[in-house]
This record gives structure tokens, C-alpha cells and sequence, in this order.
């Protein structure tokens, strides 16, 4: 029904997406929705990308590296001519916020979904913005409004405003060129990364300070605007739970607002929005202390990568509002159409490892890639499929997993049950971590705030800790696989010469290793389920023993678990994914177990002497020398990984022997850069 | 009883790392017997002296057609036996090539395995190593040191590292005698009993209509770019399950046992990802040893194919790649057990008819769309035929021969597949083919240019 009033509507017959990934292919569908037709860029190792198969048409616009093809404005404009792209949404990111683009689209006559160049530059310009925000009457943090030269100056800024204090690139965005600093070191050290990452993801060095508001809740509020003056806030988004300021698990509503501050909070968003003639979907960051007070962080003048949550709770397609503003159609919603039905949680998969500071890049092939779609009121919006590349060049999201709930209980359980039931196989992922945080008890209690991560996991993020019982679950689980193996491996089709004997078999005495212990678990067949002793206890264990499955539904004593195979071996090794987290286990015959005793052990490889890149990546600085002294914690190099550099530190204090790698250099995960005597 | 059997193969294996430090008996130095794994029958021996009192398991192995495994751990032969521990050996070596070809052999060594010992592993089809602990070398360190001066420990001169990576003698390695034996077992499960039987059917849970999707995306735009031949395969096989063997050695060449649809396959595949998968002296020796052993045991061969040509150079012509490339070419043609072959790529020159082609009685070739069956890549050929001038033939040979089409024409490939689709194709091709019966003209034997 929808569909057949966007046919009676004129509006853009071609559109252009100068994207990539989930957020191109999430405009394309909306725009087919609508009827229009679409056309994708791409670089040419995206040639056989997901959002170009959708598209109507495509075009390549340059080589891998973003600078050359999604941020080649040169290249995108002459598709636009070439196809009579009519409009252009820009997605996230990329072109998005960039306001000579809009400013060349404008020149040529063609759209640009999105507001227009004076709000993406006032906006755009943090400095700019926060005076802009001051006098709309929006609530702003203290801090200094300008260009900071030299560290130096930093330095007597930040000891003005008083620690901790927040440096930040003035074109920023993304968490991308941001530092916290509690004393003038930190200081000196942020003010020095940051405008270098400023100047290689924004090419504007610009850096700015301010008071940094300690264990804030991070919460946006999404607007709406159109050309004829009209503005919306179709409520808020909160997005406290993040890692080094990126967001990873998002939802809608906030448990923390009551309706006053959520008035209160849409208001100045609307307010703000006004104040610059703000056209198209827009959002509007706060931070929120513990007294709920808020205050104006930046407006994002486009489309946010978790506006799904909005979506699932107000209804509303963003792109399909985003476009009918573009083309000059007032607002179809007054404000107090706009709804807070349910709840919605949206978490974002990453190829990356949790395990490492919460997340550092993976990169690999997606060899096997299931979406959990069979879990109802799941929405998935990716931009891959199986057998996609994840590269070096471009962010390693995999998706963003959305569930919906008629409230905020409902919605995590099916998120839970949806992380269960995702496959995912080639390239680590961070599965296991969205699954901790949104079963841990102080986010289900709604106690969260920007420092979740590290105040639940001061030492790091290790992957689920098992009770006693769920280790019993996984290790029956395990010796059950393992005898499910077996017993198949003695069913051989057809007649054979020399008759087959029949094992009469039906009770095996495993030892299974799991992390430093070693359990006795014996198993025997009882009809079609096994009976598992562990710890002293019986479980019974059901399931079809699909081995090629992917996905293996087990019930343990009546309690239903969703777990992965994800490798084993014929040394009875295998691992296990379980309530997320992937486990490594090694089963074993107990004769077998015993006799592993004479086996000689082998000797590891020292790792305090060496320096291994944590991920793929580039190396941009190499600050040692073979024969150079250096001190254990002393930055031996810079690894930049999707436009995020990482300082490597020496692990032990030494002499240097070796050094493998150069700034320029491309390494892999794993491979070695440096090594000390 | 059969559980005694069963128990005796287990045992015996795990056992043996112990016994070898503690048994002082020589009477016990060699065991000998049959059991089941998995409920099949095996000949088992194992020696830690080397003594000739175990060929009675292999003549009974060869008359009942069942395959023999020698667990290795052995010093050579035994100085104070005299010239009766050669005619021991020789006893062994015989029955190793009696039969050879008639049940498949495995040798594990467990241990240091030195002097005339060596050749029986040698003789056998499979040579498994544990690494750390076992050795198999001509002459010790001790003896090499004295003829040649060479410094070298047993490790470097005859390790598991060396035997699989440089020296080809050996085609897997593992962990320890544990690992080793559990491996052993499910290596077992991939082979026919003998010549006799047809190549094992496992009970299977992957559809053999699968649909392979991302087969469609998985060879790089650019024909010069490299793609990992290991990511087809465990894609097309049964739950993604590969027993490769010589992994380490001649990488530009794959071969490995698989299951499709449950029945044991014997897979061959260039490896575009090392040495642009180009066929060299060592990948031609390796790949024609294990089509013969497949051809031999009446395992189906597929092949993959994405070959630029054999490796050019003084290097590989000084070494006989003529002589060596032949291997292959011959044992190709002489296989009569089912060919499958998919072009996923490059299929160059002479190293396209080497590769299991129509020509050499393939049974089903197929060719992905990314297929170019060609004499040579479109650059040098060009460059020969219009020696010295400009000239954008370049691009009209392309549009030629960089394609399936020619080759398709012709009928040298059967169809242009969607890669998606190989896996099904395979499996409906290999259910008709199991009825395939071929034989070559009578002789005493072919002569392999060795």
C-alpha cells in the first residue's frame, strides 16, 4: 500500500549512493521502495560488492584506498554526469559531511540528500558549532573556543579548564582524532596524535579542548527537518556503550530519560536545528552526567549509522524522509505523531578481536556467513555476503544486528538469541563481547555510561566466564560431539568385501581439556540422547547431530543451546562457540588422556623479546634502530588500522636486535616487526 | 575377539612412544598382527630394532586385501647381526613392493629411523613423521661429520621439518606420537581396503546439492591477482573437510583426500597463492605420485585447475622439468579411475593438457566463466607473434582465447558452469561415473619416465 503512494508523488528518477557497504545497500532498498533507480560507486576490489549487485547501475570510481574511489570527488562527479544521477544520497561517513561536495552537487543542479552547505560547514566546524549551539540557548560544555597552535599552548589550556580535559580534532567526528588527557604528558601526546590522525582522516589538523565530562551517558536525539521551516525530534538514542569513543551497542529509547528531559532534550535539538535552517535528518549528540544534566557535544548533519533503532521504534524510514525533504515536500508528521513504540537494540558486528583493547581489526574472507533472519523481529543491515573480502581499506563492520521487542526485555532476549544463531566464519569477530554486554547485569539494569567497557573489564575483555554449570553444559555438549563423530566415522554405505565389524559400543570414557583443567566426562547411548556424567552429575543430552550444520541446536537436561561448531581436528581438538564465546577444548579417550603424559612437552616461543603487528594494517612510524636501548613500555612503533593508529610498546626493557618493518610498510596480523636480545 | 582387535590398534600405537624407552627385550622389539579401525580391517607391525620377523603380516595383508601399517622407530640395521639383517631387510623391501599397488601402505615414523630402514617407509605409499622425535636419515650426524665435515644435527639432517618441506620425503607431520596415531585413523577411513575394493562411502550430512555461492566471487577481476586454491576447495568438499597431504612441500601444487557426498576423493589443484601455481620439477613429482596412488586404489580425481605453464629457467630445465613434468603427464594419462577437472582459471600451454584435460580422458571437464584455456597469457603472446612492433593485438587476443568459449567450441571442456553450482555438479557426475570402467592395453608394465 505504501508503495503505490510513493508512485503517485513525484520524486527523483535516478539517485546516486557515493557509499559503500550496509549503508548503500540500506538506501537502495529504501529507494526501490520508492521506485527509483539507483546507481553505485565502487572501487574495483568492491567490483563484486553486495551494493553493487543491487544497484541498477554501477560504476568503479578508482583503486582500493578510500582517498582514491569513495572520497574521489572528481571521479564521483563525472558519474553523476555520466548516469544523470538526478540526486545523491552520501550515506555515513566518506562525502557525507563534506561541504565542498555539496557545494560542486549544488553547482551541477543535482541533490544532495542532505542539508545544505551552511549547515554542514557551520556544524561541521566544532568551534563553530558550540557558538552556534550557545546562542540557540543549548546547553554546551566549557571549554576553550578555538584553534589550539602547539602543544605548548595545549598544555596552558587544558591546566585553564582544569583536568581531565578532551582534545579533539575541530573537523572530527567518529571518535577518529580524539584524546583524553589527565595530566600535561597525556596532553602533549594526544595534542600530537590526534592532529595527525586529524590530518589523515579529515586533511585539517585543527585541534580543539574541552572539559571532559567524566562517566557520562552518551545520548542523541534524532531530528527531522524540511525546507519550509518545519523541525522534528523523533526521540533519542542511547549510545553509552563504546570502545576508544566509537559506539558498539546502541538502543531506543534511553532507559535513563523521563519524558521532561527527553522533552527538554528535543527541544534544544529542534531549537538547534532551526537556528541553522537545518534541512533532512540530522542528530544531535549530548552527554548526559549522572543528575541528568546534558550538554551539546555536535549535530551530525546526516544520516547516523544507528538510525535503525529509530526506525523499529518511531516507524519512520529515515532515507525515505531524508529524500522526500531533498526534493521539497514538507513534513508528513506533526511532533505528536511521533510514537515510542517498544524497544530496540542494535549492535554492531565488527571484524575485529574483543580480546584486544575491546576490538582491533580482523581481516579475512567470510568463509561461511549465515544472518540470524529466523529469529523474529531481527533486522539485519550489512552490506556483505559469503565469500566477501573484509579488507584493510575500509571499516571492518560486518553488520549492525537490530532487534525489536515490545519492550526493552523482549528486545535483549532476541538479541541474545540472535548473536547465538549468527554464523560467522574466516575472520574473528566481536560477537562474544556484544553478547556480555547486553546480558551483563548493570546494562540490563540500564547502569551504563561511556566507561562501561573498562569499568566491567579492567583487565580487558576475556570472553564469558562459565559457571560451574554452563561448563558442565559445554563440556557434555563436547564429549557428545566428539562421540557423535565417532560413531559416524564407523557407518560406511554399501557392501564391502571384507564385512565391517560392528562396534557393540555404547559408553565412552573421555577426558576433556578445556583452558588449565583436564575433566573426566563419560558418555553413554541411551537410545537416540546421551547420558553424560561430568562433575559428578548425569545430564541428559538431545540433538539431531547435524555434524555439517553449522548451527547445532543441543538440549542439555531441557534447556535448549544454540552452539557452533567451529573446528576440529583428529587429534580430538576443537572449538567451540558457547553462550558467544569460543571455547577451545581438546577431547580425548581416556586411555589416550593418559598416555599424553610421556609425551615430551614443547617449548614455547618467548614472546617478551619480540614485537608482533596485533592486527593488519600500516606501519607509519618506526622510532628504533637496531642497537638502540630501549625502555619496556617505550613506543617502538605506529600501526594504523582503519585510520586508527596504535602505539606498539616494548614488553621488556633491552636492546634492540632486529627491526622488520619500515613506515609505509603493510603487515599483517602476526607478523613480526621487531625484536629485542 | 573384535574388541581385543580394536583395543590392540589403539593400544599397540599409544604404547609404543613407551616402550621404546623402557623395553629392553629384543624379542619384543617388533610386533605384528591385525585389528579394526573404525571396524576395518588393518595389518599392523611396528619395530623399534629392525628384525625380519614380520613379513608374515605382509603376505597374509596382500592374500586378504587389507592395508599395512608400519609404525617406524628403528636404528638400522644391527652391526653385531651381520649380513643376516640385510637379507632381513631386503625380506621387508620386497614385500613393500609386492605389495605395492595392491593395498594401500602407511609407515608412521615414531623415531630415529636410520640406515637401510629408511627405504622400507620409503617404499610405502604414505610416510607420516612425528615432529621433534623422529629422524629417518642414511647416516647419522656422527657418520656425516666424519665423511663430509658437515655439521648438522639429526633435526636439521633427516627431522619431520626437513622431510616434509624440503626433502619430500615425508607427506604430513604432527604433533606427537599421540596426534600422530589419531591422525593415522582418520587417514584410514579415507582409503579402499585394496585394489580389490571401490573408494570408501561415508555416512554424509552436507547436501550434495549444495550451492556454493561464494565460488562466483572467489577468483580475483584481475588475472594476475593470487586466490588461495585450499578456500574452493574446502568450500566444494564435504563439510569442509581436506586431508591434505605434503602440505608443506611443492606448494604450488595441492593434493589432498576429501569426501564428496561421502565418497573418498583424491584432489589435485594448482595453488595460484604460491609461485602463481605454475608446475615446477618438485609439484610435478608430487602431484603424479598421488594421481598413481588415487588411479592404483580406484579414488575418483578432481582436479582444479589455474596453471600458467611450467616454470621456465636454467634452474628447472638443468634439473630435468621435461623428465619431471612427464610424471605427471603421464600418470594423468594413464589413470582410469573417474577424471573430473574444473578450470577455475588459467589453463596455459602444455600445463593445460598435463592437468587432467579432455585429451587425456577426462571424464567431465568443466570451466568456470573466469576460465581462459589459451597456449600462453595474452601479453607474451603477443609479444611473440608480433616480435619488436607496437601493436594492441593485445587486447583481440584477449577477446580470443582469454575466455571458455574457444575450448568450449571445440569440446575440450563439457560446459561453462556456474561456480556456485561445482559442487552438485561433481557429486551427480560422480554417482554416474562409480560405475566407470576403463582399462589400458595389456602389458607387464608402463614405463614412467622416472
Amino acid at each position: 500500500k505504501a508503495s503505490l503512494l510513493f508512485f503517485s508523488l513525484q520524486t527523483f528518477e535516478k539517485l546516486l549512493i557515493a557509499n559503500r557497504g550496509e549503508i548503500a545497500c540500506r538506501v537502495i532498498k529504501t529507494c526501490k521502495k520508492m521506485g527509483i533507480k539507483t546507481v553505485a560507486i565502487h572501487s574495483d576490489v568492491d567490483a563484486n560488492a553486495v551494493h553493487v549487485k543491487m544497484a541498477d547501475e554501477a560504476v568503479c570510481v578508482g583503486p582500493a584506498p578510500t582517498s582514491k574511489s569513495y572520497l574521489n570527488m572528481d571521479a564521483i562527479m563525472e558519474v553523476i554526469k555520466k548516469t544523470r544521477a538526478q540526486a545523491v544520497h552520501p550515506g555515513y561517513g566518506f562525502l557525507s559531511e563534506n561541504k565542498e561536495f555539496a557545494r560542486r552537487l549544488a553547482a551541477e543542479g543535482v541533490t544532495f540528500i542532505g542539508p545544505d552547505t551552511h549547515a554542514i560547514q557551520a556544524m561541521g566546524d566544532k568551534i563553530e558549532s558550540k557558538l552556534l549551539a550557545k546562542n540557540a540557548k543549548v546547553n554546551t560544555i566549557p571549554g576553550f573556543d578555538g584553534v589550539v597552535k602547539d602543544a605548548d599552548e595545549a598544555v596552558r589550556i587544558a591546566r585553564e579548564i582544569g583536568y581531565p580535559v578532551m582534545i579533539k580534532a575541530s573537523a572530527g567526528g567518529g571518535g577518529k582524532g580524539m584524546r583524553i588527557a589527565w595530566d600535561d604528558e597525556e596532553t602533549r601526546e594526544g595534542f600530537r596524535f590526534s592532529s595527525q590522525e586529524a590530518a589523515s582522516s579529515f586533511g585539517d589538523d585543527r585541534l580543539l579542548i574541552e572539559k571532559f565530562i567524566d562517566n557520562p551517558r552518551h545520548i542523541e536525539i534524532q531530528v527531522l527537518a524540511d525546507k519550509h521551516g518545519n523541525a522534528l525530534w523523533l526521540n533519542e538514542r542511547e549510545c553509552s556503550i563504546q570502545r576508544r569513543n566509537q559506539k558498539v551497542v546502541e538502543e531506543a529509547p534511553s532507559t535513563f530519560l523521563d519524558s521532561e528531559t527527553r522533552r527538554a532534550m528535543g527541544e534544544q535539538a529542534v531549537a538547534l536545528a532551526k537556528a541553522v535552517k537545518y534541512s533532512s535528518a540530522g542528530t544531535v549528540e549530548f552527554l548526559v552526567d549522572s543528575s541528568k544534566n546534558f550538554y551539546f557535544l555536535e549535530m551530525n548533519t546526516r544520516l547516523q549509522v544507528e538510525h535503525p533503532v529509530t526506525e523499529c521504534i518511531t516507524g519512520l524510514d529515515l532515507v525515505q524522509e531524508m529524500i522526500r525533504v531533498a526534493k521539497g515536500y514538507p513534513l508528513r508528521h506533526k511532533q505528536a505523531d511521533i510514537p515510542i513504540n517498544g524497544w530496540a537494540v542494535e549492535c554492531r558486528v565488527y571484524a575485529e578481536d574483543p580480546y584486544k583493547s575491546f576490538g582491533l581489526p580482523s581481516i579475512g574472507k567470510l568463509s561461511q556467513y549465515q544472518e540470524p533472519l529466523h529469529v523474529p523481529s531481527v533486522r539485519v543491515d550489512s552490506g556483505i555476503e559469503q565469500g566477501s573480502d573484509i579488507s584493510i581499506y575500509y571499516d571492518p563492520m560486518i553488520s549492525k544486528l537490530i532487534t525489536y521487542g515490545s519492550n526493552r526485555a523482549e528486545a535483549l532476549r532476541r538479541m541474545e538469541e540472535a548473536l547465538d544463531n549468527y554464523v560467522i566464519r574466516g575472520v574473528t569477530h566481536n560477537i562474544s563481547l556484544l553478547r556480555e554486554v547486553i546480558i551483563h547485569p548493570r546494562f540490563v539494569q540500564g547502569d551504563i555510561s561511556t566507561k562501561f567497557l573498562p569499568e566491567v573489564y579492567p583487565d580487558g575483555f576475556k570472553g564469558h566466564q562459565l559457571t560451574d554449570h554452563e561448563r558442565r553444559e559445554l563440556l557434555a555438549t563436547a564429549a557428545c560431539l566428539y562421540v557423535a563423530e565417532q560413531l559416524r566415522s564407523q557407518r560406511f554405505l554399501g557392501t564391502p568385501r571384507i564385512p565391517i565389524a560392528k562396534s557393540k559400543r555404547n559408553s565412552w570414557e573421555l577426558s576433556v581439556h578445556l583452558g588449565d583443567g583436564i575433566y573426566p566426562v563419560a558418555v553413554s547411548k541411551d537410545g537416540s540422547s546421551f547420558s553424560v556424567e561430568v562433575d559428578g552429575m548425569k545430564l541428559n543430552v538431545t540433538s539431531e547431530w547435524n555434524l555439517a550444520l553449522p548451527l547445532l541446536s543441543v538440549t542439555i537436561d531441557g534447556t535448549q543451546r544454540t552452539v557452533q561448531r567451529l573446528s576440529r581436528d583428529a587429534s580430538g581438538k576443537t572449538s567451540i562457540q558457547f553462550l558467544g564465546t569460543v571455547y577451545k577444548l581438546q577431547v580425548l579417550t581416556k586411555a589416550a588422556a593418559e598416555l599424553s603424559k610421556y609425551m615430551p612437552e614443547k617449548a614455547a616461543e618467548d614472546t617478551s623479546s619480540i614485537l608482533r603487528s596485533p592486527m593488519p594494517g600500516a606501519v607509519v612510524a618506526v622510532s628504533v634502530k637496531p642497537g638502540d636501548m630501549v625502555s619496556e613500555g617505550q613506543e617502538i612503533c605506529v600501526i594504523e588500522a582503519m585510520k586508527m593508529q596504535n602505539s606498539m610498546i616494548a614488553a621488556k626493557t633491552g636492546k634492540v636486535k632486529a627491526v622488520h618493518c619500515k613506515a609505509g610498510d603493510t603487515v599483517g596480523e602476526g607478523d613480526l616487526l621487531v625484536e629485542l636480545e | 575377539s573384535f574388541d581385543e582387535y580394536d583395543m590392540f590398534v589403539e593400544h599397540r600405537c599409544s604404547d609404543f612412544g613407551m616402550d621404546s624407552s623402557k623395553n629392553k627385550y629384543p624379542g619384543d622389539s617388533v610386533v605384528t598382527g591385525r585389528g579394526r579401525i573404525n571396524g576395518r580391517l588393518a595389518y599392523v607391525f611396528s619395530q623399534v630394532c629392525f628384525l625380519s620377523v614380520h613379513h608374515q603380516v605382509m603376505d597374509q595383508a596382500a592374500m586378504v586385501g587389507a592395508p599395512v601399517i608400519g609404525l617406524n622407530d628403528s636404528g638400522g640395521a644391527r652391526i653385531q647381526e651381520g649380513v643376516e639383517s640385510l637379507a632381513g631387510y631386503a625380506d621387508i623391501f620386497l614385500r613393500n613392493v609386492l605389495c605395492s599397488g595392491l593395498v594401500p601402505q602407511i609407515s608412521l615414523i615414531m623415531g630415529p629411523c636410520a640406515g637401510g630402514a629408511v627405504y622400507s617407509p620409503a617404499l610405502t605409499d604414505f610416510t607420516f613423521m612425528v615432529k621433534d622425535t623422529s629422524y629417518l636419515f642414511i647416516t647419522g650426524p656422527d657418520v656425516v661429520k666424519s665423511v663430509t665435515n658437515e655439521d648438522v644435527t639429526q633435526e636439521q639432517l633427516g627431522g619431520a621439518k626437513t622431510h616434509t618441506a624440503v626433502s619430500g620425503v615425508a607427506h604430513r607431520a604432527f604433533e606427537n606420537d599421540i596426534d600422530a596415531l589419531l591422525n593415522l585413523r582418520e587417514f584410514f577411513n579415507y582409503l579402499p581396503l585394496s585394489n580389490r575394493d571401490p573408494a570408501p562411502v561415508c555416512e554424509c550430512h552436507d547436501p550434495s546439492d549444495r550451492l556454493v555461492p561464494e565460488l562466483d566471487t572467489v577468483v580475483p577481476m584481475e588475472s594476475t591477482k593470487a586466490y588461495d586454491m585450499l578456500d574452493i576447495i574446502r568450500s566444494i568438499v564435504d563439510e569442509r573437510e581436506f586431508f591434505e597431504i605434503m602440505p608443506s612441500y611443492a606448494r604450488n601444487i595441492v593434493v589432498g583426500f576429501a569426501r564428496m557426498n561421502g565418497r573418498t576423493v583424491g584432489i589435485v589443484g594448482n595453488q595460484p597463492k604460491v609461485a602463481s601455481g605454475c608446475l615446477d620439477i618438485n609439484s610435478s613429482v608430487k602431484g603424479a605420485r598421488f594421481v598413481r596412488f588415487c588411479d592404483a586404489f580406484n579414488i575418483p580425481l578432481i582436479t582444479f585447475v589455474d596453471v600458467p605453464g611450467f616454470l621456465p629457467g636454467t634452474a628447472q630445465e638443468y634439473g630435468g622439468i621435461i623428465r619431471h613434468g612427464a610424471k605427471l603427464l603421464f600418470a594423468f594419462a594413464e589413470a582410469t579411475v573417474p577424471k573430473i577437472t574444473v578450470i577455475t582459471r588459467k589453463a596455459y600451454g602444455g600445463a593445460y593438457d598435463v592437468m587432467s584435460s579432455k585429451h587425456l580422458r577426462g571424464d567431465a571437464n568443466y570451466a568456470w566463466p573466469t576460465a581462459e584455456v589459451a597456449v600462453m597469457g595474452a601479453k607474451g603472446a603477443v609479444q611473440i607473434i608480433f616480435r619488436g612492433k607496437e601493436t594492441d593485438a593485445e587486447a583481440e587476443y584477449v577477446d580470443k582465447f582469454a575466455n571458455p568459449f574457444p575450448a568450449a567450441m571445440r569440446g575440450f571442456v563439457d560446459d561453462i558452469i556456474q561456480p556456485s553450482t561445482t559442487r552438485m555438479r561433481i557429486c551427480h557426475d560422480l554417482d554416474v561415473l562409480a560405475s566407470k570402467s576403463q582399462t589400458n592395453p595389456w602389458k607387464k608394465h608402463a614405463n614412467i619416465p622416472l
